[in-house]
């Protein structure tokens, strides 16, 4: 059987969207149920998705913002198309899946609202998420809920911003002139 | 009691520490009873620096990924690029692709397996290694002028075929590198010092490396048999005929013996991609058709390649412009290093400088 197929039957009604690109699948399913999601996929027969390959945030702002200066330019078709209101939440988070029994690999997304940036650990299923939800906590401010030890990984601990984030600007702010040494 | 523990700064400038890592382990005694890595003193930005290059001026910069063997991080990201674009690679430019790589997990192999002797207190052998990496590194010069960061390689295929006396340099090459894995061999792998200071040094087990999420030799030391190039074939590896060498404790010396029968290995892969590459015509195609402008459509791809330290994947998301929208780099060490704490538990101070050279830890690539 197809692996969308089997996705399908393993995952039911915890899938928001499903879409396949160049053979990668790639699951959305809600940011609640992520852990219960992700066991299923694990201790699913058919499936045994037991290894995790990567787990990185995504930021969409300046994505969501793209298509809107396109319209502008267009006649008629900007007129209708203000309402932008109702945007999907801004970050995302993505595990990348791998099954060690059959070889293949899927992708499981959620969606994170900027208001609202917590979700739950996968570390107790997974200790690759150990660094790799750090990294998301420290480039984009999404916070793991039951992390055993969530700090900064990559920059120090002071630093004011979350680096990845669209609106940070690729030359920074300036913040290592204020980098206070030793305590 | 654990007042009486003394917790000591390893690096994150020390001679022993592989670049810029730094340890800082609470010890009793000699045995280590806790130990935290810490990163990001290499931290250079570089998956905000993709965001604004366009496709093709990124590929320098993966070359300061693992600076030990630059062309495996060039080829991956390559292929990521090429399965987003949807572009077919011509055969000959994956031969040619097939052959550096593999001449590069050579001297990614004789530096991690020279540095560990060195680190554990065998310095002759390094300098009988670190002689062949020299010309492997002469022909990587030959091939496109560049030593260490060699840019290999453009998106759709291969710049340059081999150089004319390749297949020369190779037959002249092979014997002598031959010759200077087996002393290496002969000194350490049965002598007495060697084995008391390795066997059983930082052992861990398979259902453990999993679950952390390790690969390439670390996980093959423990007794799992996977590979890229054999699970999930790129670049022909699958017409290739080659053995996946795997340990059973993952302690030291399992890691470093994967590693020395890698070579042999990859010996053998680079023998038959010269015949198969002697095979073909010479005007036969080393680039597909590429648009000048590279843009990439709306779509998220995730492309893994076995890299001398496992698998090096890139997840690309592009929007429709010439630069990718989010690029993730998955480095081979960063997973494996992650789990430095629950490995040295319990050792000596100075077993965790082996473990540490036999993960082969490059902090180019783990801090990105």
């Amino acid at each position: 059987m197809q692996l969308l197929e089997r996705i399908k039957g393993c995952l039911g009604g915890l899938i928001i969207d499903i879409s396949e690109f160049h053979g990668d699948i790639a699951v959305e399913v809600d940011r609640f149920k992520i852990v219960e999601a992700l066991t299923r996929l694990r201790d699913d027969e058919s499936l045994s998705m037991n290894f995790l390959s990567d787990l990185f945030g995504l930021d969409n702002k300046a994505f969501y913002e793209k298509p809107k200066k396109k319209a502008k330019k267009g006649d008629a078709e900007g007129e209708e198309e203000e309402k932008p209101k109702e945007l999907p939440p801004r970050f995302e988070v993505v595990y990348l899946l791998l099954s060690l029994k059959t070889n293949e690999r899927m992708m499981v997304k959620i969606r994170v609202p900027e208001d609202d940036l917590e979700v739950s650990s996968v570390t107790s299923l997974y200790k690759a998420a150990t660094w790799p939800e750090r990294e998301a906590f420290d480039m984009f401010g999404i916070r793991f809920k039951g992390h055993p030890n969530l700090k900064r990984l990559l920059m120090w601990d002071d630093f004011p911003a979350y680096p990845l984030r669209k609106d940070y600007p690729l030359e920074g702010r300036g913040e290592e002139r204020s980098l206070v040494y030793g305590d | 009691m654990a007042q009486d523990y003394v917790k000591i700064n390893i690096g994150p400038s020390h001679p022993a520490m592989h670049g810029t890592l730094r340890v800082i382990a609470e010890t009793d005694g000699e045995t280590i009873i806790n130990a935290e890595p810490e990163i990001g003193y290499l931290h250079r930005g570089v998956e905000k620096l993709a965001e604004s290059m366009t496709y093709h001026q990124f590929i320098p910069v993966t070359d300061r990924l693992n600076y030990c063997s630059a062309i495996p991080n060039n080829v991956a990201y390559e292929m990521a690029v090429e399965k987003l674009m949807g572009i077919e690679v011509p055969e000959k430019a994956q031969l040619i692709r097939v052959i550096m790589m593999e001449l590069s997990r050579i001297s990614d192999h004789i530096v991690c397996v020279g540095i560990l002797g060195v680190d554990i207190g065998a310095l002759t052998p390094f300098f009988y290694l670190f002689i062949q990496r020299e010309t492997i590194y002469e022909m990587f010069e030959w091939y496109n002028g560049s030593r260490l960061t060699n840019t290999f390689g453009r998106i759709g295929g291969v710049e340059a075929p081999l150089f004319p006396g390749f297949e020369q340099k190779w037959i002249e090459f092979k014997p002598e590198l031959m010759k200077a894995i087996d002393e290496m061999d002969k000194l350490l792998t049965h002598n007495r010092i060697w084995m008391d200071r390795t066997i059983g040094t930082t052992a861990f087990s398979a259902e453990d490396a999993l679950n952390w999420g390790f690969t390439g030799p670390c996980l093959r030391a423990c007794g799992v048999k996977r590979d890229l190039r054999r699970d999930e074939p790129y670049c022909m590896y699958d017409k290739f005929e080659f053995d996946i060498p795997v340990g059973k404790y993952g302690d030291v010396f399992d890691r470093y013996w994967v590693r020395m029968i890698e070579m042999y290995e990859s010996i053998k892969i680079i023998d038959q991609a010269i015949e198969m590459y002697k095979a073909l015509p010479d005007d036969a195609p080393l680039m597909a058709k590429v648009p000048k402008i590279l843009k990439a459509s709306e779509g998220e791809i995730y492309s893994a390649i076995e890299s001398p330290n496992g698998e090096l994947g890139f997840y690309l998301r592009g929007d429709g412009s010439d630069k990718p929208y989010r690029l993730k780099i998955r480095p081979p060490c960063y997973m494996v290093y992650q789990a430095f704490g629950e490995l040295v538990n319990g050792e000596m101070v100075a077993d965790l400088i082996a473990c540490l050279s036999s993960l082969n830890v490059i902090a180019g690539e783990l801090d990105r």
